[in-house]
């Protein structure tokens, strides 16, 4: 199903753009700290089955979000990584602070 | 094996709307080569994290115009990206992974790391108020 981002059981999942780079990055933040704030969940889900790139710019908005979403106790995982997003995540250590499935 | 030689100008708007139609347009050009997925998804990343800089540094997000050049001789690419920007002061800075001098913007600081984690070799060359010129170079089909 198509959604934007989903309540599941305490966890809000939210699906990443096609494309995020730096003009993805700026939309997103906006979008995801309103929805972190209207739903204080527990764990936080990047979803990337949609996204077929990023760049480092992406990483800042994570890292910026995991923050966020940390300092009330949750947790955070990233999932449907492709091959290019899992090398983003393997160059910046992002896959050492963070989950990803 | 036939030699190709092959190169092409651009010039944009630093537009952040503008950063998928240059890594896209790179990436076509260097098609021809046929690189592997991988080698190809290096390109227009580093090529993203260049003009990424040029627009949120360079012009600090006002108006200016991005130059890139790209070359292919044989198997190699060479890719520059410029802009007559702000420039860098210290370069050496500039390139240390997570130095930024936007933290307030979430900046990464790892633009500079990126490119070079994805190309062979990266020079900058930079001068205060007058811009900045990142070269990148890539073998292609060297694993």
């Amino acid at each position: 199903m198509d959604y934007k981002y989903k309540k599941e059981y305490g966890c809000l999942i939210l699906k990443m753009p096609a494309e995020l780079d730096h003009h993805a990055a700026e939309f997103l933040k906006e979008e995801a700290d309103g929805l972190i704030l209207r739903y204080p969940v527990r764990s936080l889900v990047f979803d990337f089955a949609d996204t077929s790139f990023m760049d480092s710019s992406g990483i800042g908005v994570i890292i910026g979000r995991c923050k966020n979403v940390r300092f009330g106790g949750g947790y955070v995982k990233a999932v449907h990584l492709n091959e290019q997003i899992r090398r983003v995540f393997q160059i910046s250590g992002l896959r050492k602070i963070m989950e990803v499935e | 094996m036939e030699s190709l030689k092959n190169e092409m100008k651009m010039e944009f708007l630093a537009a952040s709307s503008n950063e998928g139609f240059a890594r896209v347009a790179v990436g076509a050009f260097v098609a021809g080569l046929n690189p592997t997925v991988d080698e190809l998804a290096d390109i227009k990343t580093a090529v993203s994290e260049a003009v990424t800089n040029c627009i949120i540094h360079g012009y600090e997000q006002k108006e200016g115009h991005i130059w890139i050049q790209c070359s292919i001789e044989g198997n190699k690419v060479e890719i520059s990206v410029m802009d007559v920007g702000k420039g860098i002061a210290d370069i050496a800075q500039a390139r240390a992974p997570m130095f930024t001098t936007k933290p307030e913007l979430e900046r990464s600081g790892m633009g500079f790391a990126f490119m070079e984690a994805f190309m062979d070799t990266v020079d900058v060359v930079s001068e205060p108020r007058k811009g900045t010129c990142v070269t990148m170079r890539k073998t292609i089909g060297e694993g």
